[in-house]
């Protein structure tokens, strides 16, 4: 199953398939480490709901509903690792 | 000298590096993008001296922010010797996406491998002799903390710093080696240095080297025609970037063996995390901490335990109360008078106290024996007068401040180095995100309750520059340190003189935080919604891993500040005093005046000629003779804002000396921090007849105006652009003096408050109607 990164529940975790965006935005995407291929956790909501709080090549990024919709995953399983974050 | 520059991450360590190398007391803090300016020490133990450059703190060498051009340009145009490039061994392949980028250039190169402490004590493993060989630079392992590994490391740069070095590309075994090469080739034939470096960010399609290589652009466009991926078709900079992901993810991630195979795990920092920022109680410990600080800074009632004694009835017994006191109010011994620093029937906070041991013992004390030195000299009158009255007056009004500056900085700086900064930013970046700016923007304005110049400067770790302007515009909104006194003074004189010592002195100096605060976000909304429109700039930030913060570098904060602040009491504050001073001692035909004739002075005419202006503030015209006194301590804090206090202080003293009426019932060992504020503007309130509006107008104009030399100075050079700076003059003038007027006036006639109402309401329609149909909001297109 695939979805944007804005979708996932908390404790979710998938592949990155696809960066969309524009110019700054992608370009910054990518710096951080955010590629095809790359893993992602959703690890949690900032208190009003919006930026997001992601793990991702092991360390913790945060990023905005509005950035996080420029990234498409793939699912994964029933997740194991997503326990530990609960 | 060679000189060593050191490039990393930001927060991989690389300032307390720089500090361990060079001894210096450079800035750290444990949050991305503390360093935003480059600076340099010299390290002495190689074979020869070696300056050591920190450059700020990058994520990539994309053309986006400040920070990395300045770390780019550094490397390509001032050609260092050699390039340290610092990796955070906890985090190797985001760290190592820098190293592809750096790797290209021509320029020897060493890698130092940080916080190997922390990897291992995970119980992880680097095997850095591969790490070495796939990368065919050398790599040593350090600890920047502990000192580890130093000495090897210096010794490697040094060694490599003779020899010369090819950039090498982790690029050459994708489908862009063709291309990259074939434009490498071309910029080679043009002699251009670093070839690789350039053709691959030109193949990027980077802003920078597309204007700077105007002739190849063509060139290397006739090429990517002939270029098309399945994945990305032909958007070049995410081939790029993937291609450097995939490498290092293929080839160096590897040299990592991690003990525990769980991709996700919990750390100690992630279990704080989910505590401070937790979606319900995120928001309400933020606001606690940030309660605590100013309580611990500023409280003379400590955990308001003699509240909870007075609940209890039985209040806890004043030093009076103890018969510790004489008759003139006064300890009766020595002990006694340390013992009144830290309580009188209520125990003061820290921060208290050590102010008040700064100031009631040392220096009180040597100020106080200095006086009676000078007093005792023999020397002219007008001499006895200038040192006393003039420069020690001056001086230790402005250096009975540095405990509650240093105090409150202290705090910030844990704040800083515990991680717990960037969180602040996650949590509040939503309400930011209304005023049209993001979270970031945070940081620099909290700076601002310190010291606007370094506050000003981290705004390059902003990528937007509208958001960078109306940032930078704002931050001397957020009082800083040195208009602290302005507030306690003018607040202690008000509540002594017409609330006979009922009311709360505190309640008024944070009502003027808040007001402060507010005069901020509201002109934040008028400037994004007027001259500085634009999309809200994105909030794609690491949070760093909490961690304790490290004494050194506290005491480095701390000792920093008080240098920078001592040297400012001794320079432009001690320089303007003594001229402030000079000119009111002397009238236009250069006779010397005695203190009672200060009227007559040549400060007193220039001062009542722009006196009329400041009227519809409530400390112009209407205060009549002596009425120029808050005019000329308002345009003296231009210089620096320590100088309105200590101008407070010269004239305070001149009319004590004309006989003002006599000090309501003024005592003077109740009273937190400054005395000789206090004091002086009573004096100044006893012969103006200033209103309560009026002096409340008058600290609200200083806290809204034009900041000080260094802020203004620093303001130009980080807008760049001279018209946006003029601009900014102007917005800081405007500002203060509406605000001052809109003080006085519903302070002095509360009806007013219609007015002002009617006119914010006829702006913001005029806004609304002005911007009707023109706002675009442009929102990044969903992937897919």
């Amino acid at each position: 199953m695939q979805k944007t990164l804005d979708q996932f529940a908390i404790g979710e975790h998938g592949t990155v398939k696809h960066v969309g965006g524009e110019g700054k935005i992608k370009r910054r995407l990518f710096d951080m480490g955010i590629t095809p291929g790359a893993e992602i956790l959703l690890r949690k909501r900032a208190p009003l709901g919006d930026p997001l709080e992601i793990t991702v090549r092991n360390y913790e990024l945060s990023l905005r509903i509005t950035e996080a919709q420029c990234v498409l995953l793939d699912v994964a399983d029933i997740t194991t690792a997503g326990e530990a974050a609960k | 000298m060679k000189r060593f520059a050191l490039a990393g991450n930001p927060n991989c360590g690389k300032t307390t590096l720089f500090n361990s190398l060079t001894g210096s007391t450079a800035h750290v803090g444990n949050w991305p993008g503390v360093t935003v300016d480059k600076r340099d020490g010299v390290y002495k133990k190689c074979a020869e001296p070696v300056a050591v450059i920190d450059l700020p703190g990058i994520y990539s060498l994309s053309p986006y922010t400040p920070e990395e051009v300045i770390a780019r340009n550094y490397i390509l145009d001032e050609k260092p010797e050699c390039v340290i490039n610092i990796v955070d061994a906890t985090n190797l392949e985001r760290n190592l996406y820098l190293t592809t980028q750096i790797l290209e250039m021509d320029v020897p190169m060493v890698i130092a491998l940080n916080m190997m402490d922390a990897v291992e004590r995970q119980g992880d493993k680097i095997d850095a002799k591969e790490l070495e060989k796939r990368l065919g630079v050398p790599v040593v392992k350090i600890s920047a903390l502990r000192e580890q590994g130093l000495a090897e490391l210096m010794d490697k740069a040094f060694n490599e710093s003779q020899k010369e070095r090819h950039g090498s590309t982790v690029l050459s075994d994708t489908a862009l080696a063709h291309l990259i090469n074939d434009v490498r080739i071309a910029l080679s034939g043009q002699n251009v240095n670093n070839p690789l470096f350039h053709a691959i960010k030109l193949v990027e399609g980077d802003e920078i080297e597309v204007a700077m290589h105007k002739e190849t652009v063509p060139m290397v466009e006739e090429f990517k025609k002939t270029f098309e991926d399945d994945t990305f078709g032909t958007d070049f900079e995410a081939l790029v970037a993937d291609g450097r992901y995939k490498y290092i993810s293929k080839y160096f991630a590897p040299v990592l063996t991690r003990k525990n195979k769980e991709k996700f795990k919990m750390s100690r920092s992630d279990k704080a995390d989910k505590v401070l920022t937790n979606r319900w109680a995120g928001i309400p410990i933020f606001l606690l901490i940030l309660f605590c600080i100013f309580h611990l800074t500023f409280s003379e009632n400590f955990l308001f335990i003699s509240t909870f004694a007075d609940w209890a009835h039985s209040p806890l017994p004043t030093l009076e109360d103890l018969g510790l006191l004489t008759a003139e109010g006064e300890p009766i011994n020595y002990g006694v008078r340390w013992l009144a620093t830290i309580y009188d029937g209520t125990i003061y906070s820290p921060g208290v106290i050590v102010n008040n041991i700064w100031n009631d013992m040392l220096v009180g004390e040597l100020f106080g024996w200095i006086g009676g030195l000078i007093e005792g000299s023999g020397m002219a009158a007008w001499a006895i007068g200038l040192i006393n009255n003039g420069i020690i007056e001056g001086l230790s009004a402005v250096l009975s401040f540095l405990p509650p500056i240093l105090t409150l900085f202290l705090f910030f700086s844990i704040l800083e180095d515990s991680g717990y900064m960037a969180r602040i930013a996650f949590i509040l970046d939503r309400m930011f995100r209304r005023f049209g700016l993001s979270g970031r923007s945070f940081l620099p304005m909290i700076m601002g309750f310190g010291c606007s110049v370094p506050a000003m400067i981290n705004t390059r770790t902003l990528a937007d520059e509208k958001e960078r302007t109306a940032t930078v515009r704002v931050i001397p909104f957020f009082s800083c340190g040195a208009k602290l006194p302005i507030l306690t003074a003018v607040a202690g004189a008000v509540m002594l003189h017409f609330a006979k010592g009922n009311g709360s002195a505190d309640l008024i100096t944070y009502a003027m935080y808040i007001l402060g605060i507010v005069v901020a976000i509201v002109s934040v909304l008028l400037m994004r919604s007027t001259t500085l429109k634009g999309e809200t700039p994105p909030f794609i930030m690491e949070l760093p891993a909490y961690h304790m913060p490290q004494f050194k570098n506290l005491m480095a904060h701390l000792w920093d500040k008080t240098k920078h602040f001592v040297k400012k009491a001794f320079t432009i504050i001690l320089a303007s005093t003594i001229v402030i001073w000079v000119l009111t001692h002397f009238g236009f035909d250069w006779h010397f005046l005695d203190d009672e004739q200060i009227n007559d002075s040549i400060l007193a005419g220039l001062s009542r000629l722009i006196q009329p202006l400041f009227t519809p503030l409530g400390f112009g015209s209407q205060l009549g003779t002596f009425g120029w006194v808050f005019v000329l301590a308002a345009v003296a804090g231009l210089i620096a804002k320590e100088n309105v206090i200590s101008t407070f202080a010269t004239l305070g003293a001149c009319l004590i000396a004309a006989g003002v009426p006599e000090l309501n019932g003024f005592t003077s060992d109740v009273i937190y921090a400054d005395e000789t504020g206090i004091q002086a503007v009573l004096a100044m309130i006893a012969a103006t007849g200033i209103t309560v509006p009026g002096l409340i107008s008058f600290i609200a104009f200083n806290m809204t105006t034009i900041p000080c030399f260094a802020a203004v100075g620093t303001a130009k050079s980080e807008l760049g652009d001279k018209k946006r700076f003029n601009w900014t003059l102007v917005f800081w003038i405007i500002t203060s003096y509406t605000v001052g007027a809109i003080v006085y006036t519903i302070g002095s006639w509360w009806w007013t408050l219609f007015i002002w109402a009617a006119v914010a309401a006829g702006v913001t329609c005029f806004i609304v109607f002005y911007n009707k149909g023109k706002i675009k909001i442009k929102l990044p297109k969903r992937a897919k």
